[in-house]
């Protein structure tokens, strides 16, 4: 085992960690830990835009930004903290224009913007052009502007390095530390994929950046390695995780594929009809109609192929529609979607309409933080060093449902507001104690699978559980699917106990860093389904059937849902759930029609 | 063991009808160093395959079905991130980017690591070098003076100029296809030329002077034979070829 020493590590090499990495290696000893090269994270996927009041191309303001977040997210949005990040977007984007990102410009030369689902003029008259974008590939730019800094300021990467464990001060699993008491951060374990090696980070401050879980979903636009990392080791060490019930399911992912197409299209004028032909949109948001937040066009999606609207010979798809615009326009505006249509589909987009079904796609919740991006312990306490951002973290800027654009934002604000924390704490921080042998739990872990000549595999286990959450825990939900979707994880996690590798070697071991994503991802998902089963209402991405309104009186709050052990049965462990307040300053929830 | 996933077996909402589906036989080329020593050899696997699958979900079907060791990097599958370049039929390709019915499927398909860095375990690489060229060209906007208040302006003329090669995603297919790079490892490269090229011509840097010097250097741009390799190859269609031919025309006339 090697150790290592640094004022601040901060886990994940997306937009986050690096947008951390950039304040903190400037302040104090910083170093990344990355389960991929940098430019490989999720990041780079992101497409249409991030949005910021500008006011470029027409009036604008940062209030009317926040007041569509927090209506978006109906009304589950923390609303300090998305008037922090409204306000705060404007000099994102400047700082990410001053950075070299190349956003496409206006004829003056200014940052173009264009219009993106839920993002209004003067609370819901009509869209506003406030998303700023680079074509169709805003994410890819800001990625790889954030590398390129990266670079140019020398900061300290370990590429291809896996975070296995985040260690404490206090075993919070047993939930004996009372209210009030502080609890440390020390450091992480993490693994070498290169040399299968051990390697203890020791840190007085520890941020967290890993990105979304979106493979808990067969269908899902997310990468293979999107698999809940940092929010399963914050779970594990007794941290709770907020609202991840809410779950987005992108309106448009390529039938079948899921691969995503931008929300810009329907920003640029693209239409969704069903297989009549029709402009469905109209019937469900009468005024911004296909512009309207995804939950809402998601479910609408899905409620016409339920009611034998859909297209296609199985009339399980909707329809795309593009070809009333001039190819010129969509090869300037959106050349890389009509790329993925042409090479998976074989659909020409100037002339056919493109297949498209909801895809599983952003976590609304995760690890709760401040408003400076502190880890919380439970609703009051944060972790003295722990930081957490992206969306591995819940501010919470989404509510129940996020907007388009808003997690570029979210990324860039509170990323650049971890770093700062991070850094700025640990400089005024003595060394926290480390527990005695913390690379043994990682070590038995691993060892086990490998050791282990035959068993459950990996493979069968993860498309079960990718199937049952697909089928019972998608867009639509009642007690009942939920039900068996809790079954059928607490069964899959009990076949992950005895959970092989078919390569048992030390190098560049894959397989063994499968098995261990798929334990994040069983424990993710068992927190998705126990927090939607218990919210026994319908909001934002969060649909139960049996449920259809909206209750403000039993569920205007954040779940929290905390892993304890379970003192009837030693060894096991509950979801035991609790609640945090929704912070309402200026927007008294009201009633979401758009 | 038990399961109770009887009742999930509806199909899935979205996914496509009945695709047909055929079997295929890739040829992979392995190498463990853990296993084989210094000895790398070619192994062949079957699997069956949709008409819509691409070649990263035949090796995906491989590892979780056939055999769990065989190594490969991946993660977007669609793209974007750059992770799964590899040698397909002889050509460097994303396997994420390519179709199996587009290869012909009923003749065996290979696949090898990208040429010209250090095989570590069957199709991975080592990335470093190629890494270490990209930051040597100093792959970061340059500029001097305050900065401005606001953003930096920039005609939408300007911007198009180097729309080209922002698109890089750094997957290194380009530089491993080219034969100049293949026996001279120390050559820049064509990725690290792109990605000086994205700067280069933005009218918002002031370090192309110094760029054009690094490149200048003996294993910079001149090694540049011109056999179109990278631009065959680059998976977000940039002509590679023309970027670094455009580099060696601002070396030689100053303008950019």
């Amino acid at each position: 085992m090697q150790t290592h020493q640094y004022d601040v590590v901060i886990v994940g090499a997306g937009g986050a960690g690096m947008r951390a990495a950039l304040e903190s290696s400037k302040r104090t000893r910083t170093a990344v830990i990355s389960k991929l090269y940098p430019t490989r994270s999720h990041t780079g996927a992101a497409q249409g835009g991030m949005c910021a009041a500008l006011a470029n191309v027409e009036e604008d303001n940062w209030e009317w930004h926040t007041f569509d977040t927090v209506k978006g997210g109906d009304y589950l949005v923390d609303q300090d903290a998305a008037e922090i990040m409204a306000k705060e977007a404007i000099d994102a984007v400047l700082d990410l224009e001053k950075m070299g990102l190349p956003f496409n410009r206006t004829p003056e030369g200014k940052i173009d913007q264009r219009r993106f689902g839920g993002h209004t003029r003067n609370h819901g008259e009509a869209a506003v052009r406030r998303a700023c974008y680079a074509a169709d590939r805003t994410g890819h730019m800001i990625l790889q502007t954030l590398y390129q800094q990266c670079v140019k300021h020398d900061v300290e990467f370990f590429n291809e390095f896996y975070v296995l464990d985040v260690l404490l001060s206090d075993d919070l699993t047993a939930g004996q530390v009372p209210d009030g008491a502080e609890v440390r951060v020390s450091g992480v374990v993490a693994y070498e994929l290169a040399t299968g090696e051990i390697h203890l980070f020791r840190a007085k401050s520890v941020v967290l950046a890993t990105g979304g879980a979106g493979k808990i979903y067969k269908t899902t636009s997310n990468a293979h390695t999107l698999t809940g990392d940092g929010m399963a080791l914050a779970y594990r060490r007794g941290l709770p995780l907020e609202d991840l019930e809410f779950f987005q399911f992108h309106p448009t992912g390529l039938a079948g594929l899921g691969i995503l197409l931008s929300e810009a299209a329907r920003g640029e004028g693209a239409i969704l009809r069903n297989g009549d032909g029709e402009r469905f949109m109209e019937r469900y948001a009468p005024t911004i109609k296909d512009l309207a937040p995804r939950d809402i066009v998601s479910r609408a999606m899905a409620n016409e192929v339920r009611d034998g609207r859909g297209a296609g010979p199985d009339k399980d798809y909707l329809l795309l529609d593009l070809t009333h615009l001039e190819p010129a326009h969509i090869d300037a505006k959106l050349p890389d979607i009509t790329e993925f249509a042409r090479t998976y589909l074989g659909i020409e987009p100037y002339t056919e309409p493109i297949p498209v079904y909801p895809t599983a796609h952003f976590a609304m919740g995760g690890i709760p933080t401040t408003v400076t991006a502190q880890v919380l312990r439970n609703a009051a306490d944060t972790v003295a060093g722990l930081y957490a951002a992206g969306e591995c973290a819940c501010v919470s800027v989404h509510g129940s449902n996020r907007l388009g654009t808003n997690s570029l934002l979210d990324i860039n604000v509170f990323g650049k507001r971890a770093g700062i924390g991070a850094a700025e704490y640990a400089v005024g921080a003595d060394w926290v104690e480390l527990p005695a042998e913390p690379e043994v739990g990682v070590i038995a872990q691993l060892e086990g699978m490998r050791a282990r000549p035959t068993g459950e595999s990996v493979a069968d286990v993860r498309r079960e559980l990718q199937q049952t959450m697909d089928t019972n825990a998608q867009v639509f939900r009642t007690a009942a699917s939920l039900q068996r979707a809790l079954v059928d994880v607490r069964l899959l996690q009990e076949r992950y106990r005895t959970v092989s590798v078919k390569d048992k070697g030390r190098m560049f071991n894959t397989d063994l860093l499968e098995a261990l994503e798929l334990g994040f991802l069983l424990d993710v998902a068992e927190v998705v389904v126990v927090g939607a089963l218990n919210r026994q209402e319908s909001r934002g991405g969060h649909y139960r059937e049996d449920f259809p309104a909206r209750d403000d009186v039993r569920y205007m709050q954040h779940t929290m849902a905390y892993r304890r052990r379970a003192p009837a049965a030693p060894g096991t462990f509950d979801v035991v759930l609790g609640y945090k307040p929704v912070v309402v300053t200026r927007y008294e929830p009201m009633e979401r029609k758009y | 063991m038990a399961t109770t996933l009887e009742h999930t077996a509806d199909p899935t909402p979205g996914a496509p009808g009945s695709v047909p589906t055929f079997d295929v036989t890739l040829k992979i080329r392995r190498f463990d160093p853990e296993k084989s020593g210094d000895q790398a050899y070619w192994e062949e696997f079957t699997v069956n395959a949709r008409g819509t699958d691409r070649l990263l979900d035949a090796l995906h079907k491989v590892k979780w079905e056939l055999d769990g060791s065989v190594t490969f990097r991946r993660s977007c599958a669609h793209g974007v991130c750059g992770s799964d370049a590899m040698r397909i039929n002889g050509r460097n390709r994303l396997a994420c980017k390519v179709l199996l019915k587009d290869l012909n499927p009923d003749k065996t398909i290979t696949v090898e690591p990208i040429k010209g860095l250090t095989v570590l375990k069957d199709l991975v690489v080592d990335m470093e070098p190629f890494f270490a060229s990209f930051r040597e060209i100093m792959p970061f906007l340059i500029t001097t003076g305050n900065e401005p208040t606001r953003e930096r302006l920039q005609s939408a003329a300007q911007r198009d100029r180097f729309d080209e090669t922002t698109k890089c995603i750094l997957c290194a297919s380009c530089t491993t296809a080219c034969p100049v790079f293949w026996t001279d490892g120390q050559y820049f490269g064509p990725a690290a030329i792109v990605s000086a090229h994205r700067f280069i011509f933005d009218s918002r840097d002031e370090g192309a002077a110094q760029r054009l010097e690094i490149l200048n250097d003996k294993e910079g741009v001149w090694r540049c034979r011109t056999t179109f390799n990278c631009t065959d190859a680059c998976p977000r269609g940039i002509e590679v070829t023309r970027a670094i031919a455009e580099v060696k025309r601002a070396m030689i006339t100053r303008a950019f």
